[in-house]
């Protein structure tokens, strides 16, 4: 028995294997890679100190990391289905296939916006700086923005076999949690301005991973004296180790559910 | 007989000064071993010279016109058992005192140095540490404080007591003093024509500075820094702020300075730099703002109501992320002339002013002022889109909000 989850295992590893490098064959990781890496050049160019640097940074890393995670997703799973079909004929475990070709993609990702931003930074300093919290706060949050939606844009395109169906609800998935979520929580805030509305807006951020994000991040800036007393609040529950454990868990969470989703629907799904 | 009483007059003043002039020297092997013995022996405008050493005295109380200078900075140790020097005379001078240990007390205002209801006094080169006040003047007038360090120790507001404090006095300067670590920096209250210059007030634990129904008076050059909710100014008319920064008040509940029931004031030339709120502006009419810098606060400006007939003209408002806060119509304030850093318009007649106008206040600044709560969607990407559409096309923010002249250039 132990051989053969041995082979399976090993298997999963070497789909993914081949998903990262044929990723890093294709010159998008290196776009990618590049764009991040510029961007972290440039910022830190035009503004020396790391801890400014940072807060522009994570206006990018919660639009663009998202966003990219989905279109990449969406877009690979589509452009390696005939592979995909093929692998099916083979007698390989469905789950290793897409989990393999999941955590290629997210991996690669996850590789491009760690390395294009830890360059820059680690030259400019970042070691001796005290930012260095801040910025791996940062990093982390970005690899798990990946994971999840990455995993969401799987998601959607295997149960969509119309490919542009499949990516207009990924972007529609992505505006929904980075855009119009915050435009129903800005609504529900103001209509229900009477009542005490700590908890709801706590638990309003639990569920949004950009949203969660962002507040984690702009709560360890200097940034976060403007949030006053609703800042206060989150402080008191963020600051504590039992709210990093859960926002950690969340966002785990997050990442677990889609995972476990694909394999689910992967194992079941008539090809 | 003329010549006579001339000459006796002459020598009269001559042995006079002599005599009420004379200079008594204390110290630990001297005659005179304490300060409270020295002034007993004194007469009328003699000197104290202390020498260095330590006088572990409190209560000393300075009843005639005296100059008490320190040599090499004596230590005067009040051991905790209360107030140290009560001047209670007119025409004192203290100089060059090294004080220390005030006592501590719930129930009276112990302070290191005390003027009571005297004139002419000057406090000079003074440096007091490990104080509950620091210098205490109570219902005097012309008078000066000037040069002095005041370091406290203090950790809660309700036990430490106030770096200079003034109380009903008037016509007094203080100037070139610097005060740590005590509740609030330089306290005044009910004190008028008072001019309070090139003072550095920082790390405090309250304001850095306070007034309450003090008028007329004059601050010109001062520092604050970093005081646990920045300055506080209070119910006073035809004040003056010249050119003093405010600097680093940042946290929840901080500000650079907060304005309340002030009327017919003047702001000009001042720094408002790092505070979470540069000016905390309430219930005050006719001041003008002139030739300020708002630099990288998160609210320049927060205007909570019953402002009228204010001018904001020539002020740099830059890197803020909030450049104004307003929460009721716009009354008959003024914003002209002035640069604002997030200005993106034009000048095709290249007169020095944009030719669209500036909206100051954010939709979303608007929007947190209704509803506090939605601070926490600060810098989403919901709220930079709602903010894009609300400049280009105003909808909810006060129409006649707007700074009309907008300068495409940093006033100098």
């Amino acid at each position: 028995m132990p051989s053969r989850q041995y082979q399976l295992t090993t298997r999963m590893i070497k789909i993914l294997k081949y998903s990262f490098y044929d990723l890093m064959r294709s010159r998008w990781s290196y776009v990618y890679f590049l764009f991040y890496l510029l961007l972290g050049f440039v910022l830190l160019f035009l503004n020396n100190e790391l801890s400014k640097a940072v807060i522009t940074l994570m206006n990018v890393i919660i639009v663009l990391v998202p966003l990219i995670g989905t279109i990449f997703g969406v877009m690979y799973y589509y452009n390696s289905k005939e592979f995909t079909e093929l692998l099916l004929a083979q007698p390989i475990k469905r789950s290793s296939i897409f989990l393999g070709q999941y955590f290629g993609v997210a991996g690669s990702l996850t590789m491009s916006l760690v390395l294009g931003l830890g360059i820059p930074f680690a030259l400019y300093g970042l070691f001796e700086s005290n930012a260095i919290w801040d910025f791996s706060l940062l990093l982390i949050t970005g690899a798990f923005l990946t994971l999840i939606f990455t995993a969401v844009a799987f998601n959607i395109a295997l149960s969509n076999e119309n490919r542009i169906k499949g990516f207009g609800y990924a972007v529609l998935a992505w505006l929904f949690l980075a855009v119009i979520y915050d435009g129903l929580f800005l609504m529900s805030l103001i209509v229900f301005e009477e009542y005490p509305l700590d908890s709801f807006s706590l638990v309003a951020t639990m569920f949004n991973p950009i949203d969660l994000s962002r507040t984690l991040i702009l709560l360890k800036l200097d940034i976060s004296a403007l949030l006053g007393y609703t800042g206060a609040i989150f402080k008191q529950f963020f600051g504590t180790n039992f709210g990093l454990v859960m926002s950690i868990c969340m966002l785990l969470l997050w990442t677990i559910i889609p995972v476990w989703r694909l394999s689910y629907v992967a194992k079941r799904k008539d090809f | 007989m003329g010549k006579i009483s001339v000459f006796v007059g002459l020598l009269w003043l001559f042995f006079g000064n002599h005599l009420w002039a004379g200079t008594i020297t204390v110290c630990n092997s001297c005659e005179v071993k304490t300060i409270r013995e020295g002034i007993a022996v004194a007469a009328d405008f003699d000197t104290l010279l202390i020498k260095k050493g330590t006088y572990k005295e409190y209560n000393i109380q300075v009843n005639k016109p005296l100059t008490i200078i320190g040599e090499n900075y004596p230590v005067v140790d009040g051991e905790d058992q209360g107030e140290i020097i009560t001047i209670v005379s007119n025409n004192v001078t203290i100089d060059g005192l090294f004080i220390i240990n005030v006592g501590t007390s719930y129930t009276a205002d112990y302070a290191a140095i005390r003027v009571v209801k005297s004139e002419d006094f000057l406090i000079q080169n003074v440096v007091l540490e490990k104080l509950f006040f620091g210098i205490y003047l109570e219902k005097c007038k012309n008078g000066k404080v000037y040069n002095n360090k005041i370091i406290g120790d203090a950790v809660d507001e309700y036990n430490s007591g106030n770096g200079i404090q003034l109380w009903y006095s008037q016509n007094i300067v203080v100037e070139r003093n610097i005060v740590q670590h005590v509740r609030d920096g330089i306290y005044l209250e009910f004190s008028d024509n008072i001019i309070i210059e090139n003072n550095i007030s920082s790390n405090n634990l309250r304001y850095g500075l306070h007034f309450m129904f003090s008028n007329d008076d004059i601050y010109k050059n001062n520092t604050f820094e970093n005081n646990g909710a920045g300055v506080a100014v209070m119910f006073s008319k035809r004040i003056k702020m010249l050119g003093n920064t405010f600097k680093k008040n940042w946290g929840t509940a901080s500000f650079g300075v907060l304005l309340k029931e002030i009327n017919d004031a003047e702001i000009t030339g001042n720094t408002f730099e790092e505070n979470t709120i540069g000016i905390s502006i309430e219930g005050s009419n006719r001041i003008n703002y002139s030739k300020n810098n708002f630099i990288k606060n998160g609210w320049a400006i927060k205007v909570r109501g019953a402002c009228y007939a204010n001018t904001f003209i020539h002020n740099n408002f830059m890197y803020n992320s909030f450049d104004l806060a307003y929460n009721s119509n716009l009354n008959d304030n003024i914003f002209e002339e002035n640069y604002w850093s997030n200005y993106t318009g034009y000048d095709l007649d290249r007169n020095g002013m944009g030719d669209v106008p500036y909206r100051p206040v954010k939709l979303f600044s608007y929007i947190v002022n209704r509803t506090p709560e939605t601070i926490i969607l600060l810098r989403s990407l919901f709220m930079d889109i709602i903010d894009f559409s609300e400049k280009v096309s105003p909808v909810f923010t006060p129409d006649a909000l707007v700074d009309a002249k907008p300068l495409m250039k940093k006033i100098k």
